[in-house]
């Protein structure tokens, strides 16, 4: 094969939240840069979607249906894998409640499938020496938090910065197994999750202007920034924040 | 569900709208504080005391407070 340190040929990925969105088009183009996959998500019917639009079928991709707030699902789940050269811990939920409607169980629901579930699965993933050595670990964070705060987008910049200052941790304590890590940070991308916000379209253009690039991300775009970060063509960046933005941090 | 107590709920959403400027006839989308945080905090109150998870064009399309609640009240559960 022709050079492309880009590849992931040999690789093994794991990639949380795989059965939509960001994870699907990340665990698609892995798969295609030759990483066999582990997905994750809480839909079976997501996973099995996913699965269909994976490359290389006879790298045997798995699927676990797991629900990551469930910490002893994670648990269940570490002790079935092996050998992980990449952890993409992407799943996660969006909220947009003003801050005087925020409830407890927002919180707890928010932070639980966005924050505490990457950190209880890298740390455990880490512990029980899943991750071979060199391993890279990327977190799907926001601009959200860092660059942008807009109204009733609180608690889930919250859930999501706290990510881009994790992955930076886990650089400083995991460089001891050679292993990296690494966030990339999108803005407002082209999946369910943005359908799901209560925008109308006239503010969704009007919120397109903020971006020079004047559109927002494709998931495949994203993921292609975590293939970067996961491949050997960032061996020796760690601890970066990538964002992912159009330039929208710019204005 | 009960008018007067939606109307209550209603008018937490707003700052400076008194208890006694709504009625149903009211066009709550003509006060200057309405904004789209303001749609943001109906949805939140109609999914934490009703249950009903509107959209924003839910509450974009009703004119009145008796279209938001007519719409509210026809999506409660049983």
């Amino acid at each position: 094969m022709s050079y492309n340190p880009f590849s992931l040929q040999g690789k093994k990925v794991l990639v949380t939240g795989a059965g939509s969105g960001i994870g699907r088009a990340i665990a698609v183009a892995a798969s295609k840069m030759g990483a066999s996959i582990v997905m994750v998500d809480i839909s079976k019917e997501g996973l099995e979607q996913t699965g269909a639009l994976l490359d290389h079928p006879e790298y045997q991709h798995q699927q676990y249906v797991v629900d990551l707030t469930d910490s002893e699902a994670i648990g269940a789940l570490v002790e079935s894998l092996d050998g992980l050269d990449g952890l993409v811990n992407n799943a996660g939920i969006p909220n947009t409640r003003p801050l005087q409607m925020i409830r407890e169980e927002d919180f707890d629901r928010v932070v639980g499938l966005n924050t505490k579930a990457p950190v209880l699965l890298t740390n455990l993933l880490y512990k029980k020496k899943k991750l071979n050595k060199g391993a890279s670990i990327v977190f799907t964070s926001s601009l959200a938090g860092l660059y942008t705060f807009t109204p009733a987008n609180g608690l889930y910049s919250l859930s999501k910065s706290a990510l881009t200052s994790y992955a930076k941790s886990c650089a400083v304590e995991f460089a001891a197994r050679g292993i990296r890590s690494n966030c990339v940070n999108p803005s407002m991308v082209n999946t369910h999750l943005k359908d799901s916000l209560s925008f109308s379209e006239e503010e969704y253009q009007k919120d397109i202007e903020k971006y020079p690039l004047r559109r927002y991300a494709e998931p495949e775009e994203v993921a292609n920034a975590v293939i970067f970060l996961l491949s050997d063509a960032a061996s020796y960046i760690t601890g970066h924040t990538l964002l992912v933005d159009g330039g929208r941090s710019l204005k | 569900m009960e008018m007067k107590d939606f109307i209550k709920n209603l008018v937490e959403q707003f700052d400076e709208v008194e208890l006694e400027a709504l009625t149903p006839e009211t066009k709550f989308k003509e006060f200057d504080e309405f904004s789209s945080l303001t749609i943001l905090s109906i949805i939140a109150m109609a999914d934490d005391e009703y249950g009903v998870r509107l959209k924003a064009d839910d509450v974009r399309q009703a004119e009145t407070v008796q279209d938001l609640f007519d719409t509210v009240q026809s999506r409660i559960q049983g």
